[in-house]
């Protein structure tokens, strides 16, 4: 294909016809609380809208949760507790067995609505969030009676009832990524989705209801931050387990250090992606789109800092700038879109401000593609910066948005060095085809996950954290299980 | 006049980048025996001892964690050879301050010279038993390994009945995994601490690897919670002094292991158990694509 300027390499005439997912989902007008097995309505009669990003419109009135009802739902959990944990550990095992069928059965409603709640490409609902739901239910599924082999020389024990609070930019996955290992190791718990995305979550609780999990084992209560901050700090919970920014993640460190609660935390990055100049240049380009313009950019570990050897940044930028004008940006319900609705109103304020704010550090701008934006919605271009400074703002802070910082730099040494000059460390991509260059530079980073000649790849056997400030623990595979086991 | 020789009393100094220097301060505090009678005088370290302290631990950090797996082993179970070697001084500094009996004494030295060489075998194993290969379904080689987080603190600050063996069992595990360590000695019963000190450059520790203080663990415990350059923290404390390094380190997240009171070291399954390090290794996790 030859390439020709930016915008004009696809014409008009290589539309795609719209190809929308056709299953309807039904939604509740209204939801309520999961607590002891049952459907209660919140303490406070409260409810807050919960919105399609992609349209704007109401989807369903999520209840509100406050101190009662966490308290009901911490005391529900510690009834459940023991009879859970004394369960034999192989039937325990068939619990989540169940719950990992009955996920991959109801997959594809269950895509529709983690796309219609948070405005993510449905191409990336059916084949990533929803299938790796289902993994780590089945993953962990089997290591209910193997504990003795995952911890050397130990006893493993559950920790009791574990408070756990999620992100808005995996939903269901991150529920299912908390929950199956801390049910595994025979804890149970009180989950407290995102205030934007609560309606997976809900639906993830009738699951368990059909695969007759004992009341009390999970409970789901929705709500803002004022619910989550009175669900970890409440004093009947043995472990903390947050997903979010590094900002509200010190506050909870702080809330469980006064009390001595256990914690794992997976935090906010900004995360390096690297591209020497001997890296195979056309796949290395996938590897930075799928780097930052996966799920919106709204991903926690995505590569915001993009190094570029010097002497091929100009191909590079040539190219990206190409690629990226053929991403499409629009319905996420239509299975060719690539890039979906910014999550919520507050978000997109957010990512457009930092935009604004490299533009005034005198950073340049690029954002290909001449697609019209739907009228409706919360959208954002793919969006890149060059002439980035180190200091630029755009640089050192956690946009999680589709906006990419590209710099470049000489040696190594210095792209080590300024990969590791932030107070993050969750991930980090390389890219070059000398093997012992890639693991000389892996072995470099300050990065809890580093992918070579890839990016953004996930799996329940695999585990996820960061180094520095980008949290604690792991989730996923054997190291997972530490963070719900006492000794 | 001859039976009435009057003996040297010394004033210990602290060890830092390999040398032995006294508090910038000039402080010193007193160190009594099991009776109370003055033996000696300790520098008391201040906040600036040590962040020079810490300064010189992350210089030293990339070497020690840089050095193969099998010399850090080595220079572990030379360090374990020095202390042999020394043992009637051991016994000797043990009695001096907690009154144990001969007997007591000797056994704890013999227990703290063994944990020394069983953790110098973790060296080049531990990364075998925590780390692994892991089977994603897709074409990609994934593993994970653990790596030494950088500069971890070590606080000994409860006075317990077997001083030189809680330091070791303290200081051990995040140095084995290649962690650089200040390490607060015990300020009630820190006379181990101080030979092993003294031994540490006969076994070719590097300078700056190990370093180790004296002073007040209430004083230090906000310097060292607060330390932005601290990456982990392993103690033994009250829970005052539990409190204040747990709180103060949420700021940079930094890693808090801290024991009980009362944590029993002579459980030698339990000291000599390779997830005594876990808290102060980062796992990373290497993914490459294996199709082409």
């Amino acid at each position: 294909m030859a390439e020709s300027p930016a915008g004009t390499v696809f014409p008009a005439t290589w539309e795609y016809s719209p190809a929308p997912e056709s299953l309807k989902v039904e939604v509740p007008g209204s939801t309520k609380l999961f607590i002891g097995g049952q459907w209660v309505d919140p303490h406070s009669r409260r409810r807050f809208p919960s919105i399609n990003p992609a349209t704007e419109a109401s989807l369903s009135q999520i209840a509100e949760g406050d101190a009662h009802d966490v308290d009901a739902a911490v005391a529900a959990a510690r009834r459940a507790f023991k009879p859970w944990s004394k369960l034999p550990a192989s039937e325990r095992a068939k619990y989540l067995y169940r719950i990992a069928r009955r996920i991959q059965e109801r997959a594809r409603e269950l895509a529709v609505l983690e796309t219609m709640d948070g405005g993510k490409p449905i191409r990336e609902s059916r084949d990533v969030d929803v299938p790796l739901a289902a993994q780590h239910f089945f993953h962990h599924a089997g290591w209910c009676d193997k504990l003795r082999y995952a911890v050397p020389g130990g006893n493993p024990r559950p920790l009791g009832v574990c408070a756990q609070v999620i992100p808005w930019n995996f939903p269901l996955l991150m529920a299912a990524w908390k929950l199956a290992p801390a049910l595994a190791c025979g804890n149970t718990v009180v989950l407290k989705p995102a205030e934007t995305t609560s309606l997976t979550a809900i639906r993830l609780a009738e699951i368990l209801q059909e695969c007759e999990l004992p009341p009390g084992v999970v409970n789901i209560v929705t709500g803002a931050g004022a619910t989550g901050k009175a669900l970890v700090e409440h004093a009947g919970v043995d472990k903390v387990a947050f997903t979010g920014s590094t900002e509200v993640g010190k506050l909870i460190a702080k809330a469980c250090a006064a009390r001595g609660t256990r914690l794992t935390l997976e935090l906010g990055g900004k995360s390096p992606n690297i591209i020497f100049a001997d890296a195979a240049i056309d796949q290395a380009i996938e590897g930075i789109v799928q780097g930052i313009w996966f799920n919106q950019g709204h991903v926690c570990c995505a590569g915001s800092r993009l190094f570029v050897e010097e002497s091929v940044l100009a191909e590079v930028t040539r190219k990206l700038e190409l690629r990226m004008a053929s991403l499409r940006v629009g319905d996420p319900l239509d299975k060719n879109t690539d890039i979906g609705a910014i999550n919520s109103k507050g978000q997109l304020a957010t990512i457009l401000g930092y935009i604004d704010a490299g533009q005034k550090e005198g950073c340049t701008v690029c954002q290909p593609g001449a697609q019209a934006l739907p009228a409706k919605g919360f959208w954002c271009r793919p969006t890149f910066f060059t002439g980035v400074q180190p200091s630029h703002v755009v640089a050192r802070e956690e946009i999680f948005g589709p906006v990419l910082a590209v710099m470049s730099f000489r040696t190594p040494e210095e792209a080590i060095t300024r990969a590791n000059n932030t107070p993050y460390g969750l991930a980090a991509g390389v890219w070059t085809d000398k093997g012992s260059k890639v693991f000389d530079v892996a072995r470099r980073l300050q990065a809890g996950v580093v992918w070579c000649n890839t990016y953004n790849q996930f799996d329940a056997t695999s585990p996820f954290g960061g180094f520095k400030e980008s949290g604690f623990g792991r989730e996923g595979g054997v190291h997972g299980l530490a963070g719900y086991l006492a000794e | 006049m001859t039976d009435q020789r009057l003996p040297i009393l010394k004033t210990w100094k602290l060890f830092m980048k390999g040398a032995y220097p006294r508090s910038e301060s000039g402080r010193t505090l007193p160190l009594k025996d099991a009776r109370g009678a003055l033996v000696a005088h300790l520098s008391h370290a201040t906040r600036k001892d040590f962040r020079d302290a810490v300064e010189a631990a992350r210089a030293a950090f990339p070497a020690w964690s840089g050095a193969t797996a099998y010399l850090r082993s080595q220079i572990v179970y030379r360090l374990a050879e020095m202390l042999e070697g020394r043992r009637a001084d051991l016994a000797e500094a043990v009695r001096c301050t907690t009154g144990a009996t001969k007997r007591a004494a000797d056994d704890e030295v013999n227990a703290s010279i063994d944990r020394t060489v069983s953790w110098a075998g973790w060296c080049d194993k531990y990364p075998m038993v925590l780390g692994s290969r892991n089977p994603v379904a897709g074409p990609y080689h994934n593993f994970s390994m653990p790596e030494p987080g950088g500069v971890c603190v070590c606080v000994h600050g409860v006075a317990d009945a077997q001083p030189l063996l809680g330091f070791l069992s303290l200081v051990l595990p995040p140095f084995c995994a290649g962690n650089a360590v200040v390490a607060i000695a015990n300020t009630r019963h820190p006379l181990g601490a101080l030979l092993v000190a003294e031994s540490a450059p006969t076994a070719d520790i590097p300078a700056g690897a190990l370093n180790v203080l004296t002073g007040d663990a209430h004083e230090l415990a906000g310097w060292i919670a607060g330390h932005r350059d601290v990456d982990s923290v392993h103690a033994i404390a009250e829970p005052a002094i539990a409190g204040t390094l747990r709180l103060g380190s949420a700021e940079n997240l930094k890693r808090v292991h801290v024991l009980p009171a009362d944590e029993d070291f002579t459980d030698t399954d339990r000291w000599t158990n390779p997830r005594r390090l876990a808290p102060f290794v980062e796992t990373k996790t290497i993914w490459h694509p294996s199709a082409t």
